[in-house]
């Protein structure tokens, strides 16, 4: 650990310019989803299950259900961005096309190749979330300007998810395996975190789990900022999101600095 | 040249300092041993062969030679700084061709060089003045703005070469560079890779096409099961190992692979076809035509192909 501390340098921004350069050369195809995702999510579920769900009690406010579920379509993607990038996306350019084969024959270390495909997952997240900020404030559903404490957020959530991403990329032997996680982790969390309806109708022991997961924290962060209130967590929760954060970032270092260099 | 901070630079090269010197160099996985042991020197401008069947350790050595892989145990030097203690300044002064295509398929082949020479810090300006030359060097310069994935397998092997000279490297490695191209391809990589030599490059190359390491090596070294088996010139190595020629014999019938093991020197009987490996040729081809006329048979020059399998074996290796 003492070594990959020391190898870490400013040169992983190469890394990450690297496949900065790749999304803006198909931008086209990578700018669609985000801006597309949150209407859809906002059409079909909130125009749709709204209609039978009328209003959500949460925090002493009422909120209609579409407001109450905006921000939880933002937490979703700060974790789907990053922990595909850093799942699908590096296993293609580790195993199919060797980018970091032709990154490692130059001064760059597998340390710097690590943290740049981290940065560059955490990246996703905030780009994509900045985009669909931007779709939900056009629909009125974004109080400014603490909604813009959501990029921030997706800053760490984007980092979170990348480093588990990258851990799951160092154990995987094939790319469908990735469906291991998938249903293990990213689709119960999906559900479960807060995210399309309150958790306090949750019963006590899956509220339990709940609170052990990254998303439901990210969720009270990013509803927070979104409508513009307070919430009893919010300490605790922005804790969690930074210390967790970090240290699946420094096990996933570990991690894949054994899978490759063997 | 290194590119490092003074501090750190070491003080001038000798000019006998070699580029490549390896001392005992092990790499052990849970229960192979792939390398076992290996020491070299390569000289600087020097072009060296490593020959060796699949699997034989050639790849594992050039590898830890180029910091991908740490050594189990040995040390490995390249222009007398350490591989595992400064694997950023080894890597500077390298050029590394791969065996395997890792061009960026999402880039044309001008971006390639443009983000491969980010990684060495090399400003977009020079690297844009240093391409142009490469490229025309490599025969692709009517291709800088098409994307690598409409490229040839050739053209893909001379990017990947044109790119491993962008940060004008001391030392070359190249892993490989014609497996799997064709005969116009392969020729077009020699030339470059002589052409290269002429301005002083030192190259370390692997290979398993014997044809390859003698048109482009000063010296060969035959790797087998991870240790040095013989290293010379192509020409001692042929001279020492089999002589002056050999003589194949096609569709004999026993008989004569009795009369010829009577003669002096090796015979090694494969299939349908027997080798001969005369220490006198005439009298060889007169027991030949006084007691097999007819006979099919093909006297030959001795190559490095015969020395490699008279010392490697003929035992398939997959």
């Amino acid at each position: 650990m003492r070594d990959i501390l020391r190898n870490l340098s400013l040169r992983a921004f190469r890394v990450w310019q690297r496949d900065a350069d790749v999304y803006f050369t198909v931008w086209k195809t990578e700018f669609l989803p985000p801006l597309i995702e949150p209407m859809l999510y906002v059409f079909g579920f909130g125009l749709g299950l709204g209609q039978l769900v009328h209003d959500v009690h949460y925090q002493g406010r009422t909120l209609t259900y579409l407001a109450f579920m905006a921000p939880g379509v933002l937490a979703v993607a700060i974790m789907f961005w990053a922990f595909f990038e850093t799942t699908f996306s590096s296993y293609v350019r580790m195993y199919y096309q060797k980018t970091f084969d032709a990154i490692l024959a130059t001064p760059l270390l597998v340390e710097d190749v690590i943290l740049g495909e981290l940065l560059w997952g955490t990246a996703k997240s905030m780009i994509a979330s900045t985009i669909m900020l931007g779709v939900l404030t056009a629909l009125g559903l974004v109080h400014w300007p603490s909604g813009l404490l959501v990029i921030v957020i997706a800053a760490a959530g984007g980092l979170l998810f990348s480093a588990f991403g990258l851990i799951m990329t160092s154990a995987v032997k094939t790319i469908s395996q990735f469906n291991v996680p998938m249903f293990a982790f990213i689709l119960p969390m999906f559900t479960f975190s807060g995210t399309f309806f309150p958790l306090d109708i949750l019963p006590p022991w899956a509220l339990a789990v709940a609170w052990l997961l990254p998303l439901t924290h990210i969720t009270i962060l990013v509803r927070s900022a979104v409508l513009g209130m307070a919430h009893p967590m919010l300490p605790i929760s922005a804790a969690y999101l930074v210390v967790v954060s970090l240290v699946l970032a420094g096990w996933s270092l570990v991690r894949m600095k054994k899978r490759l260099i063997q | 040249m290194l590119e490092s901070s003074p501090m750190r630079t070491p003080p001038a090269h000798s000019t006998s300092e070699p580029a490549i010197a390896a001392l005992d160099l092990v790499k052990r996985y849970q229960d192979v041993e792939a390398v076992r042991g290996v020491s070299f020197q390569v000289a600087p401008g020097e072009v060296v062969g490593f020959l060796g069947p699949n699997g034989a350790g050639k790849t594992t050595t050039v590898r830890m030679i180029s910091c991908f892989l740490p050594p189990t145990s040995g040390t490995a030097r390249v222009f007398g700084i350490d591989v595992r203690e400064r694997p950023r300044d080894v890597k500077r002064v390298l050029g590394i061709c791969p065996q395997e295509d890792n061009l960026d398929p999402d880039f044309d082949v001008l971006k390639n060089l443009l983000v491969y020479g980010r990684y060495f810090g090399i400003p977009g300006a020079e690297v844009k003045r240093r391409a142009m030359p490469l490229l025309e060097m490599m025969a692709l310069q009517d291709k800088a703005k098409s994307p690598v994935m409409a490229l040839s397998g050739g053209m893909k092997r001379r990017l990947i070469l044109a790119r491993a000279l962008l940060n004008e490297p001391r030392v070359l490695l190249l892993d490989e560079p014609t497996t799997g191209l064709d005969p116009q391809a392969r020729h077009a990589i020699w030339t470059r890779v002589r052409a290269l030599r002429a301005t002083g490059v030192t190259v370390l190359l692997t290979t398993h096409y014997m044809e390859e390491a003698a048109q482009l090596c000063d010296r060969v070294v035959i790797i087998d099961e991870g240790t040095i088996l013989l290293e010379g010139t192509p020409e001692e190595l042929v001279r020492q190992e089999v002589g002056r020629s050999v003589i194949e014999i096609w569709d004999h019938r026993p008989e004569v692979a009795d009369a010829m093991r009577e003669l002096r020197g090796r015979v090694e009987e494969v299939g349908d076809r027997l080798y001969v490996y005369p220490e006198n040729e005439e009298e060889v081809t007169r027991l030949l035509d006084a007691r097999f006329p007819g006979q099919a048979r093909l006297h030959r020059q001795a190559t490095l192909e015969d020395v490699f399998l008279k010392r490697t074996g003929r035992a398939l290796r997959d």
